[in-house]
């Protein structure tokens, strides 16, 4: 072998390449997790009023953006928007689109859930002394819920992180996309360079989730500790 | 040709690509569990060496998208002379993500028997393989259920991955079919009702499931 595989990666503009496609693969993840949490928050909160037809119109919602797997979800949007509404979407909005709507759907659960898990004596005595609706999410179930929810936030956070892997099937030019890129255009020189392309974008998604799921792991330890002393 | 002739003729693919998504299902969940066990009980037994290998095992599988799992597997491996076809790719590719799920979830329920049960199984002199056989485990096990359920609605949802891998499963059935005769809405339709037919019931299973257990636990 006359040349080292991994030497593919400082070929040229290969490392800068694929620093930029990784750099794609954050920003619409950002977009969608910023999007989509603060959406979730409503819908959570919403879900947990006592109108039965909003509580099934959200249900359905959360259950339909569940059981569909996220690689369907991008391409019936994909697919649809244009055919179907005449909305011409660029593959990066499409794609933004789909994870806002799917990570409000996921998050308006975990909000739901922290929200019903605050002891009811707590909604009681603020009912008690006269707070309205509003006042009690602001200042009784919000704060306490938080605390509940922000392990299983982060986590959700990761696992949006972790399916923005599936950008290139849309042909979005994210970091696999251009990583593909770089290996076709280099397959003669470097044989091996397969290897060390596909093991630098391994690292990048591992850099990016481990520090966030080390996190989250510690606070729910934290709480189970406080919870069984 | 109306829709409906265009779904009826695609029927046979599509029964063909939703066996093999049950079958590469089944089999990678299977696989995932044993997995997943194993690493938890070296994790629970404190086993010197092994327990930390599973330790990183599972810190690097759930921490990386399986497409670029896959990726390696399919392109890289070779390179060095381990090649797989791409059905037995998915499996290994399945399995390496989803034991450190099944693991976690293990974990979680073993962490969630109560501090009180495991002192008072002590205080009465059991052995640490005793505690484990007869106060952890039979409770843990019932408290890891829902977190098993939903990882295997999860391990289906990733098989659609599989498609970047040319296996004919759903979605690259769906697909191959859209990029041949262009009707995106019906081949499309017929995916989501594939899917819907597979995790329905088992979405409607895993609420049950929930229930049950945190009755068992807390009674209400």
């Amino acid at each position: 072998m006359a040349h080292s595989g991994i030497n593919v990666l400082f070929e040229g503009r290969n490392l800068i390449r694929l620093f930029g496609g990784l750099w794609t693969t954050i920003e619409i993840a950002a977009v969608a997790l910023i999007l989509g949490l603060i959406l979730g928050v409503i819908l959570g909160v919403l879900r947990t009023f006592q109108n039965r037809l909003l509580r099934v119109i959200l249900r359905l919602y959360l259950e339909f953006f569940r059981i569909i797997p996220t690689v369907v979800l991008l391409f019936l949007f994909y697919y649809i928007l244009p055919k179907q509404m005449g909305l011409n979407l660029l593959a990066n909005e499409v794609a933004t689109l789909v994870f806002a709507l799917w990570t409000a759907a996921e998050m308006s659960d975990i909000v739901r859930g922290a929200l019903i898990s605050v002891p009811q004596h707590q909604r009681e005595s603020g009912m008690a002394i006269g707070l309205s609706r509003w006042q009690l999410y602001r200042y009784v179930l919000i704060p306490q819920a938080v605390s509940l929810e922000l392990p299983a936030t982060i986590n959700l956070v990761t696992r949006v992180i972790k399916t923005t892997s599936l950008l290139m099937l849309i042909s979005v030019m994210d970091v696999i996309n251009v990583g593909q890129q770089v290996v076709e255009a280099n397959n003669q020189k470097y044989p091996t360079g397969v290897f060390w392309v596909y093991g630098i974008i391994f690292v990048m998604y591992f850099a990016i989730d481990y520090p966030l799921s080390w996190w989250a792991k510690r606070m729910d330890k934290k709480r189970l500790e406080r919870a069984n002393g | 040709m109306g829709s409906w002739q265009i779904i009826q003729q695609s029927l046979p693919l599509f029964e063909k690509g939703f066996v093999l998504t049950l079958w590469l299902s089944f089999v990678g969940i299977i696989g995932s569990i044993i997995v997943g066990l194993i690493c938890s009980l070296l994790k629970y037994f404190q086993v010197p060496v092994l327990g930390r290998l599973a330790a990183i095992y599972v810190e690097i599988s759930r921490n990386t998208p399986l497409l670029v799992q896959l990726f390696f597997l399919y392109y890289a491996f070779p390179v060095f002379g381990f090649k797989l076809n791409a059905e037995m790719c998915g499996i290994v590719g399945l399995i390496f993500l989803g034991g450190s799920y099944m693991s976690e979830g293990f974990n979680g329920g073993f962490d969630g028997v109560s501090k009180t049960q495991v002192e008072t199984g002590k205080a009465i002199g059991l052995s640490r393989l005793q505690l484990a056989r007869y106060v952890v485990f039979p409770q843990g096990f019932t408290l890891s259920v829902p977190a098993l359920a939903a990882n295997i609605i999860f391990l289906i949802k990733e098989t659609s991955i599989f498609t970047v891998i040319a296996i004919p499963e759903l979605t690259n059935t769906a697909l191959d079919l859209i990029g041949m005769y262009y009707r995106s809405n019906e081949y499309l339709f017929m995916l989501v009702i594939g899917y819907a037919i597979i995790l329905i019931p088992l979405s409607i299973i895993l609420t049950i499931l929930e229930k049950r257990v945190r009755y068992g636990t807390f009674g209400n």
